[in-house]
């Protein structure tokens, strides 16, 4: 079940020059989010149509809290939001991750998140009851790397080595010489790639986020797709909506 | 006093098809309404007209296939669908628990895949076609007999033979003279025609140097094509005599209002859908307070009022 409301938002703020931390409220998005999952956002500005995906970052009481780059000129619109303006917005939208699966299956997980890959590993690690292992990459500027739960152990990598590992989440997982039954992985492509090479290497099972860029967001256009191994038992070819049917892929089933 | 007494008529007829009210969805944009049923009650729209189907699965193009503009969208889908035996298995049956008018929108690479198509859709409980030949986004068929007086007709005299529900034909804006091919498809036997499909355009990301789309071009659809679409609306009206189901950047009453002004019997919301998935029922309730302020009795006095 989706809902479309008109919230409240409560807090936004930068965390760092370009990464920008909304909550708002919402009693039935709340109550029905996984992690993995995402909002549409709509901007109030009609003349930029389409809802911008955003994954969710954490779900407290009623609040959810997104978190995300300004990158356009719609994020830039959002980012100058003030609290107690008011918002459209569509969720949870997606299938977001099996947790109950994940900790009745596996013993122990690595979390990756690149940039802005990193909001919805937040909230998962907060399910997870296994051993968890949370790699972190970013280009310079750290943020919601104090956000985790304190089971979990954070080992952080940046692009120009300013903090962590000097390089990207895999020379972090070298470092740290750390393993696990299980990847759960949420990023830009390029870093899926290098894991999911690593993941095959190693033979381990993995869960990706995808990314796409959407229209509808609710599963009805086919503009966000995603090449499939099998025929897809949606769309029957090798094709699978992101945004219904995703963003999160059991990794030997998507072509990436 | 009976309130209901003053309630004004809002069913229109289209080739002896009764809708409750003037409002459907533009194919492609609402899937078969199945994504939506969470935001809508699909009983309160006039029809609903399905995403393309075919006689058998398409891929579609690659991606990147959207992207936005001020004011509205980029689509190079390059018209994905299941094929006709799922659609048949989980679309229709789907429809069927509402109370609502089924629009079955068909695509086809070549003119025997259309009538192929429309005969699978023989003995459905669906109650028109609308025929696709107006997509910018596929190399075959499609566009190919949308741009073409000839062509359209010849496609619209083939399916008219083999349907046994009225055929909608659906026509491009991307022609010389949109009156021509309205004037074609009618005089094949077209029992209506739903204008515009969308106008071919392109965006280039300036950083990467390349086209945004993986098809290069894609269809234009969203408020930034409005005026266009009401002219063209107005345009065929003064040249045929079948009903126009108008659409192109419908947003709110007040657009879908202007459409019928200009000569469309109904209006379809596409591209709005995906910036409130409420809207077409704000649209049908925003009509009907347009009727009652204004103390028109009934939405077909709006029809082509406009000269």
């Amino acid at each position: 079940m989706l809902y479309h409301e008109n919230v409240s938002v409560i807090r936004n703020e930068s965390l760092t020059n370009d990464i920008y931390d909304m909550r708002f409220r919402s009693r039935d998005i709340s109550a029905a989010a996984k992690p993995g999952q995402f909002i549409n956002v709509y901007c109030n500005d009609s003349s930029r149509l389409l809802p911008r995906p955003i994954s969710i970052c954490e779900v407290n009481g009623e609040e959810i809290r997104i978190v995300y780059r300004v990158a356009g000129k719609g994020t830039k619109e959002l980012s100058g939001i003030r609290p107690g303006e008011k918002i459209n917005v569509t969720g949870p939208a997606g299938n977001g991750y099996d947790v109950d699966m994940i900790n009745q299956t596996y013993s122990s997980v690595m979390l990756f998140g690149g940039g802005v890959g990193i909001p919805p590993m937040v909230e998962l690690s907060k399910r997870l009851k296994i051993k968890t292992d949370v790699f972190l990459g970013y280009r310079d500027c750290l943020f919601l790397n104090e956000d985790f739960c304190d089971d979990a152990n954070i080992h952080i990598a940046t692009e120009d080595g300013s903090a962590g590992t000097r390089g990207n989440v895999l020379d972090a997982l070298k470092a740290s010489g750390v393993d696990a039954d299980l990847i759960c992985a949420c990023g830009p492509l390029p870093m899926l790639r290098a894991i999911k090479k690593y993941a095959e290497e190693s033979g381990k099972k993995a869960y990706y986020s995808m990314e796409e860029r959407m229209a509808c967001g609710v599963g009805a256009c086919l503009g966000c797709v995603c090449k499939t191994v099998e025929k897809d038992g949606h769309s029957k070819v090798n094709n699978t909506r992101v945004c219904a049917d995703g963003p999160v892929f059991d990794a030997s089933a998507i072509i990436i | 006093m009976n309130e209901d007494s003053k309630m004004p008529d809002m069913s229109v007829e289209i080739a002896g098809v009764k809708w409750k009210n003037p409002v459907t969805v533009a194919s492609g944009t609402f899937g078969s309404g199945i994504e939506y049923a969470d935001f809508v009650d699909l009983n309160g729209l006039g029809a609903v007209t399905t995403k393309g189907v075919a006689t058998y699965p398409w891929e579609g193009n690659d991606t990147i296939r959207v992207a936005e503009t001020t004011g509205g969208m980029l689509n190079a889908i390059g018209l994905q669908n299941p094929g006709m035996e799922t659609f048949i298995e989980r679309d229709i049956p789907f429809l069927n628990k509402y109370d609502t008018v089924k629009i079955v929108n068909v695509v086809g690479k070549t003119l025997e895949e259309y009538v192929e198509a429309v005969k699978m859709l023989s003995g459905q409980p669906v109650d028109m076609l609308e025929i696709n030949i107006s997509c910018p986004n596929v190399k075959e068929g499609g566009i190919a007999f949308g741009q073409d007086p000839k062509a359209a007709a010849e496609v619209t005299r083939a399916v008219k033979e083999v349907s046994e529900k009225p055929v909608i034909m659906k026509l491009s804006p991307n022609v010389t003279s949109i009156q021509k091919m309205a004037g074609a498809v009618e005089e094949a036997g077209a029992d209506a025609v739903s204008l515009i499909n969308t106008l071919t355009g392109m965006k280039i990301d300036i950083q990467k140097k390349t086209f945004l789309l993986a098809n290069k071009t894609g269809g234009l659809s969203g408020p930034a094509i409005k005026p266009v679409a009401v002219r063209m609306v107005y345009e065929v009206a003064q040249a045929v005599n079948i009903p126009i189901i108008g659409m192109g950047g419908i947003c709110c009453a007040e657009d879908a209002i202007e459409f019928m002004l200009a000569g469309a019997t109904a209006v379809s919301v596409g591209t709005a859908n995906f910036h409130n998935p409420k809207v077409t029922i704000e649209i049908v309730e925003g009509i009907k307070k347009y009727l009652l302020d204004n103390n028109i009795e009934n939405v077909n006095d709006l029809i082509g009022a406009v000269r």
